[in-house]
């Protein structure tokens, strides 16, 4: 048993029983979104790890991480901003506040604060489109919507996670 | 069109009108799962495969198939059979599935429970996209809800049929829209489309016999059996049967979804429900089914087209899955395609070259048009590419990605002229 099946085996059990029992490969993207749980991010031991629990090659798994947009084969911020800026948001202002908000944040698209806490991204539709402008902030844990966004509510957000890491 | 006409038409957004149905015992007061329980009971899967195809609903994810048809053409000598709900929602400018599955749940699960007996299928699928994380896990307890009720599990109400549901959240990646490039990503291998035939209800999910269709679509499927065929025709058009939700955005006022039937039209749905242009701007230009569509110039006769699967093709446009992207005279048509293509450029799924390749040339082309770099000559080429990469994709979503530019360069030259 590796680290990843030793970590999570209940969980990992339960993905499993979804599929048929000669289609473990069906576990490959769930068991990527635990493996990215903790540190935001795939890594290669966690690739391997998957691959022998669903007796694929690694190489495989590797695939699926980078056909996905949704894993990370690299650090990023610890918040990841994932700002729609597709057409229909664009439509309604969705790219002068990913300009604004990567001026008050002080970081450019694609890059991460230097306390690693916030990243921004630009991304494709989220069908989100009637509340623009909006983002998901994608973090290990999950993601969330934040809907009809300004950048002053979104600089308020990022505040109370910056308040939340203190206080630990 | 009056707001109280419509608020009777509403099917499917009916936590609209009754705000507590997404409570399991609202719905249940207002007869929730009776249905599922008599088709279960008292009917035969051929008799509710029938009543559906008598409904005349059509699959709402944009292609407009009869759902009871492909439920016909499930094969009854290989088993198991699966369905599979396809809440991947991934076009820009469609944002209704959304809507339902969250505030209008247990309709969405009678429907897919309903449909599931149709078929003959004792596991149903729901596959979301990556992105609606907290649905999945809102579906996933509720699913836990309906097991404790014993709407789901083994023998259910004493018969022998058994049924179980189970969500799979995608990753990011429009082509998992795509019914076949779906199952590819269910069974953990890239998703990309498969080659149909063999169409899915012949070798499906797991090389098994399956029916991939839209939320929307089975969402209506349980009042329909409730209410009967003729209640359902009794909305909209001979050949588009029912109501419809369209996702309305870009430049209006009151973006959002609204439910109407099949005979509304745009000014409808614009002006009345829209709230008009900002600003009171002009309209320009109008995407019917999102990126994905091509561009229809906004006169009068098209603000006067009933959206029907059968009219709006009268203008030179498809329905689909009824993303309404509204276009006013602040657009360059430059820059619109700029945008669709980066979408198109990014999501293609790289398997087939007129697609992979194509989609890469025409964002060259584009970025230069759209910075004033561009000379005439490289508007034709466009056209000119897109062009040849119709017809000669692996599945749909390559197509799609050329409508927007040739309608464009096509219907709107003056935004072209260097």
């Amino acid at each position: 048993m590796n680290a990843l099946q030793e970590k999570y085996a209940k969980e990992i059990e339960a993905i499993l029983a979804k599929y048929p029992a000669d289609r473990k490969r069906s576990g490959v993207m769930p068991l990527l979104y635990i493996a990215q749980r903790e540190g935001g991010y795939v890594t290669k031991q966690d690739i391997a790890e998957i691959a022998e629990i669903l007796e694929i090659t690694p190489t495989e798994v590797a695939s699926i991480v980078g056909f996905y947009t949704l894993y990370h084969d690299n650090p990023g911020g610890k918040y990841r901003i994932q700002v729609c800026t597709d057409m229909p948001c664009a439509l309604r202002g969705a790219e002068e506040f990913l300009e604004n908000l990567c001026e008050n944040v002080g970081i450019q698209v694609g890059e991460t604060s230097e306390d690693g806490l916030v990243s921004i991204e630009a991304v494709m539709c989220l069908a989100g489109c009637d509340k623009a402008p909006m983002f998901q902030v994608q973090t290990g844990e999950g993601l969330e919507y934040h809907e009809d966004m300004t950048v002053e509510s979104t600089m308020e957000l990022i505040e109370s996670w910056k308040k939340q890491e203190k206080e630990g | 069109m009056t707001e109280q006409k419509v608020t009777g038409h509403r099917i499917l957004l009916r936590h609209r009108d009754m705000p507590d149905i997404g409570e399991f015992d609202v719905y249940t007061a207002q007869n929730g799962f009776e249905t599922f329980k008599n088709v279960v009971t008292t009917m035969k899967p051929e008799d509710v495969k029938q009543l559906v195809l008598d409904s005349g609903l059509r699959g709402r994810g944009g292609a407009g198939f009869p759902t009871g048809r492909k439920w016909m053409f499930v094969d009854n000598n290989n088993w198991p059979h699966y369905l599979v709900v396809n809440a991947d929602e991934s076009e820009p400018g469609t944002f209704k599935d959304r809507e339902i599955m969250d505030k209008n749940p247990w309709q969405f699960f009678e429907g897919i429970m309903c449909s599931a007996f149709a078929i003959g299928a004792n596991d149903i699928y729901i596959y979301l996209r990556g992105e609606f994380w907290p649905l999945a896990k809102q579906l996933d307890e509720q699913i836990e809800k309906l097991k404790a009720e014993k709407l789901l599990g083994e023998n259910l109400f004493g018969t022998d049929y058994s049924l179980n549901i189970y969500t799979h959240l995608g990753a990011g990646a429009y082509i998992c829209g795509e019914e076949t490039a779906l199952l590819s990503s269910i069974e953990g291998f890239l998703g990309q489309p498969r080659l149909r035939p063999p169409f899915p209800p012949a070798v499906g999910l797991y090389g098994k016999p399956t029916v991939v269709n839209n939320v929307e679509t089975l969402a209506n499927v349980a009042l329909i059996l409730e209410k009967g065929a003729d209640w359902y025709r009794s909305f909209g058009t001979p050949e588009s049967a029912g109501t419809k939700v369209f996702s309305l955005s870009g430049r209006v006022n009151k973006p959002g979804n609204y439910e109407l039937p099949f005979d509304a039209t745009y000014r409808d749905l614009i002006y009345e429900y829209g709230g008009g242009i900002i600003d009171d701007r002009p309209i320009k230009g109008i995407m019917s089914a999102g990126a994905s569509s091509s561009v229809i110039v906004a006169t009068d006769e098209a603000l006067d087209t009933q959206m029907s699967y059968e009219t709006v093709r009268n203008l030179g446009a498809d329905l689909g899955s009824a993303s309404v992207i509204i276009l006013d005279d602040t657009v360059d048509m430059r820059w619109l395609i700029n945008k669709t293509i980066h979408f198109f450029k990014h999501e293609s799924c790289g398997k087939c070259t007129p697609c992979r390749e194509g989609n890469f040339w025409m964002q060259g082309l584009t970025d230069r048009i759209w910075a004033g770099d561009a000379e005439q000559v490289d508007v034709e080429l466009l056209h000119d590419v897109a062009k040849n990469i119709q017809g000669k994709c692996f599945c749909a979503l390559g197509e799609f990605s050329t409508m927007a530019v040739v309608s464009s360069i096509e219907r709107f030259p003056e935004d072209f002229k260097v």
